[in-house]
């Protein structure tokens, strides 16, 4: 399994490899490397860990606990479109559970999940910081403001089609 | 940077393209009329010959604005020219020469440009 | 020299942002191009100029016209009309932004803007943020020159500690006893830190001032470094924050080809550097042990104290760690003096705070007032008051760590320990505003489930605890609540509150204690009459058809999604509360409002 990835993937692990050796002198560049590395895989793969292991000779534990310590870090693939409903306190008391709801029912996947077309990732996420807009949803980077439950069937359907 | 006045030319040379965003009180005022009747009688051009001129002689504490029509509409294109603390003076029928000459003589030196003003032309 | 007649100057903030500034720009400029104006007027991309609720904002120097909500086909009008003819196009400005005659307030003059004093957000919505001159224009890098070349370190920490200078990050520490700390730790090397890890939800202060005025974080951690005697500097951002990211970045680097980071600044031996590490979503990383450990690249779990991070912080030297608004004040204190900081604020909280204003509230957006200013002023001045004149019931500060404050409180004048003891906390500066629809044990239940969701589970009266009390509120919201739970809330908290390893956990239970303090016959109505007086919790509503009111249309038989409303045509309809779903459906049909809930 683990050499298929890396035979498939040539290319990529020749890149994390040169991100790998620009950044290991840093002092403590672990978290560094696991970012770059989840912008080119898309996530952090069991064999992407092992990979970062091996190369800065820390055990594979340790790169587990890391990437699943913080929620930016997925070990799965996600959506082509994520689905963040921000879930701060400016957007909950402006009625963001509802909009979570509707876009939950709409999609048909609970928080957390992707769909199985790989079309939308839906999560809830902490504070976006846009709370003049609340609620506030983002899909990849395009940021949806004072909505409404019937707002979003005509935003999803938007994505669907591309 | 190695030095307190090198920074401070820096400063000086940014300042006058962004003390315009402050609340201003002080500095010379120019006021073009562009309303249609202006931009007909050429307001534009005028407009563009002080912009000129400022920026040839490094005036920063002048501000350019424009308005709507000033009312007196053959005498177009019409600028006033405020100096701080003083009366403000309405010069008629300007053109980017004319524009030269009031920037030299009243923006620079405080001296009014009368054949050019609107008491001169009633 | 350059001369431009007019700037215009429009929002780059997040939120004006995302109501599509970027847009606006784009069209500004080809507008601009389209009419041969491109040399006369200056487009400037600026940060937060703090009124979010109406972005995106666009103001038009020197007239000082506020254009609010700018949408893209506006922009040829504002061109064409103001920049070309020099009308201002009154229907597009700010309503509170002119005098009834039509003459244009400056921004002075406007109620939001009136009340508050702008120190740390100073250049925010005032230059470009990805100019280094403009910044120098302001007087930036000015007092790190003063301080390099006419003072020494210990004169630097004097000042700061003179000025009475207290942490923005939430607890209020003074921040020149740390210098003096981190200055007086024996080590061979030592590091200045920034955290930016602004995770309190509804708050974002930092991340305004990080992407209006990126240059002020970096000028005064370079001064810090000098007097704790650092060459080493780390800005802990937030994954979560790309604008702020961008500007940060482009910032370094701008500063050290300026020679304003790097080797021998302004000509002297001292050196200092600064890099930019990024967090990838965890709330603990803003407790400064943990933040620590992220920045070393491990998992962000807070370590007990002492010791200290002025002792030994990351990679095991003495480290300074303060937060984004305490240093955004450090430049002016140095230029201005600290007798002139001291003149500002109450007697033991110097100079202003800035609050991120949300919630039921007109004017969201951000705020910056002298401390001492009250919560009424804040909420009902700069902040227009509740929508739809709703009445206020509670005001939420501090975030997951602070508590809610109730109406008889609004007249106390905030600082960090007028809020401590009326229960919440200053926190980071979230403010977010509460009217009679929003049920108090709901938000309790709310903030706890955010701490459930991002305790790093080291300690386990958090782990275990939080936990414990996050049942307990859910099941009083599901109306499955008992005698006693409002006692064992308290009992819980307490023990968390005096056990807890870190800061977070040890202020997790504020929210549920201070609500049961000011708000305990909710919880009381909640467990006894299973009843939700603000209409929140799904589990205690009814939906009723009040019957006086009911003509018997029948639009809501047709509207109800399962059936439950029953009744002849022309009497009045009943619903059937075992099949009631609670959707609402028929309550949005009825002509007659004759359906509510309760």
């Amino acid at each position: 399994m683990s050499t298929s990835i890396l035979q498939d993937n040539k290319e990529k692990f020749a890149e994390l490899q040169r991100i790998i050796d620009e950044y290991k002198d840093k002092e403590g560049p672990l978290m560094l490397i696991l970012h770059k590395a989840q912008e080119l895989f898309g996530c952090l793969p069991v064999e992407v860990q092992e990979y970062i292991a091996e190369s800065l000779d820390i055990p594979l534990t340790d790169i587990y606990g890391v990437a699943t310590f913080y929620s930016q870090f997925t070990l799965q693939p996600k959506g082509k479109y994520t689905i963040g409903v921000c879930m701060g306190t400016a957007c909950y008391v402006k009625g963001a559970q509802a909009v979570l709801d509707e876009l939950s029912k709409e999609i048909g996947i609970k928080p957390g999940e992707t769909s199985e077309d790989f079309v939308f990732t839906l999560e809830a996420t902490r504070c976006l910081g846009a709370c003049g807009l609340a609620p506030v949803i983002m899909i990849n980077d395009d940021v949806y403001g004072r909505l409404v439950p019937s707002d979003i069937k005509g935003i999803v359907d938007k994505y669907r089609g591309r | 940077m190695k030095s307190l006045k090198e920074l401070e030319e820096i400063k000086q040379r940014t300042l006058d393209s962004v003390n315009l965003r402050q609340d201003r009180t002080g500095g010379t005022r120019v006021v073009v009329g562009m309303g249609t009747c202006g931009i007909a009688a050429g307001a534009r051009p005028v407009l563009l010959a002080f912009l000129e001129e400022i920026k040839k002689r490094n005036l920063g504490d002048v501000t350019v604005v424009q308005t709507g029509c000033i009312g007196v509409c053959r005498l177009e294109p019409m600028v006033e020219v405020t100096l701080p603390g003083e009366e403000k003076v309405t010069y008629v029928k300007m053109t980017a020469d004319k524009v030269k000459r009031v920037v030299a003589e009243h923006v620079v030196n405080g001296q009014v440009v009368s054949e050019f003003t609107i008491g001169a032309a009633e | 020299m350059e001369f431009y007649r007019s700037h215009v100057l429009i929002c780059g903030g997040t939120g004006c942002h995302s109501s599509g500034s970027g847009e606006v720009m784009e069209t500004f400029k080809s507008e601009l191009a389209k009419h041969n104006l491109e040399n006369e007027i200056k487009l400037v991309q600026t940060g937060c100029f703090g009124l979010c609720a109406v972005g995106p904002v666009v103001i038009v120097y020197p007239e000082g016209a506020f254009y609010s909500r700018v949408k893209d086909e506006d922009v040829s009008r504002i061109v064409t009309e103001h920049l070309l003819k020099g009308r201002i196009v009154t229907d597009l400005l700010y309503h509170d932004s002119v005098h009834e005659d039509e003459a244009i307030k400056s921004l002075n003059e406007v109620e939001f803007y009136k009340k508050q004093m702008r120190l740390a957000l100073r250049n925010c919505g005032v230059i470009d943020p990805e100019k280094i001159e403009e910044y120098i224009a302001f007087d930036g890098y000015k007092a790190l020159g003063k301080v390099l070349l006419e003072m020494t370190p210990e004169e630097t920490i004097n000042l700061i500690k003179a000025s009475g200078l207290r942490g923005r990050g939430g607890a209020g520490f003074p921040a020149g006893l740390k210098w003096e700390f981190t200055a007086k730790a024996q080590g061979d090397k030592k590091y200045v830190c920034c955290n930016a890890d602004e995770g309190d939800p509804g708050a974002f202060m930092d991340r305004s001032i990080l992407e209006g005025d990126p240059h002020s974080v970096l000028e005064a951690m370079t001064i810090a470094g000098y007097a704790v005697g650092a060459d080493q500097g780390y800005i802990y951002v937030r994954a979560e924050y790309p604008i702020a990211v961008k500007r940060l970045t482009i910032a370094i680097a701008q500063a050290r080809e300026a020679g304003l980071l790097g080797r021998n600044i302004f000509g002297t031996d001292f050196s200092f550097d600064i890099e930019l590490r990024l967090g990838a979503g965890a709330f603990v990383c803003g407790e400064e042990t943990a933040l620590m450990a992220s920045i070393e690249g491990m998992r962000g779990e807070p370590r007990p104290r002492p010791p200290f991070p002025a002792v030994k912080g990351v990679f095991g030297k003495p480290t300074l760690l303060n937060n984004v608004e305490t240093y955004a004040n450090i430049p002016p204190i140095l230029l201005n003096g600290p007798e002139w900081f001291q003149s500002i604020g109450t007697e033991k909280s110097k100079g202003t705070k800035v609050f991120a204003l949300g919630g039921k509230i007109n004017n969201t957006g951000l705020v910056e007032v002298p401390m001492g200013t009250t919560l009424r002023e804040i909420i009902y001045e700069i902040g227009g008051g509740i929508p739809d004149n709703k009445e206020f019931k509670a005001a939420q500060t501090g975030g997951p760590s602070g508590g809610c404050i109730p109406a008889q409180h609004l007249d106390t004048p905030i600082d960090y320990d007028s809020l401590t003891q009326i229960g919440s906390m200053m926190g980071s500066g979230g403010l977010i505003v509460m009217d009679n629809e929003n049920c108090m044990v709901d938000i309790a239940r709310f903030f706890l489930d955010f701490t459930v969701d991002e305790s790093c589970g080291k300690c386990p009266p958090c782990r275990i605890g939080t936990k414990r009390m996050l049942e307990i509120l859910e099941r009083i919201t599901q109306g499955k609540g008992e005698e006693g739970d409002i006692e064992k809330l308290q009992e819980l908290g307490r023990s968390i509150k005096s056990s807890a390893l870190c800061g977070l956990g040890q202020t997790a239970p504020n929210p549920v204690l201070s609500t049961i303090q000011y708000f305990r016959e909710e919880y009381e109505a909640h467990i006894r009459d299973k009843r939700c007086p603000a209409g929140v919790c799904q589990a205690l509503l009814q939906i009723i058809i009040q019957a006086e009111l009911c003509k018997g249309c029948g639009l809501c038989i047709k509207a109800c999604p399962v059936d439950a409303i029953s009744g002849e045509r022309r009497s009045p309809h009943v619903i059937d509360q075992s099949k009631c779903i609670k959707c609402g459906a028929c309550l949005e049909k009825c002509p007659f409002k004759a359906i509510v809930k309760g």
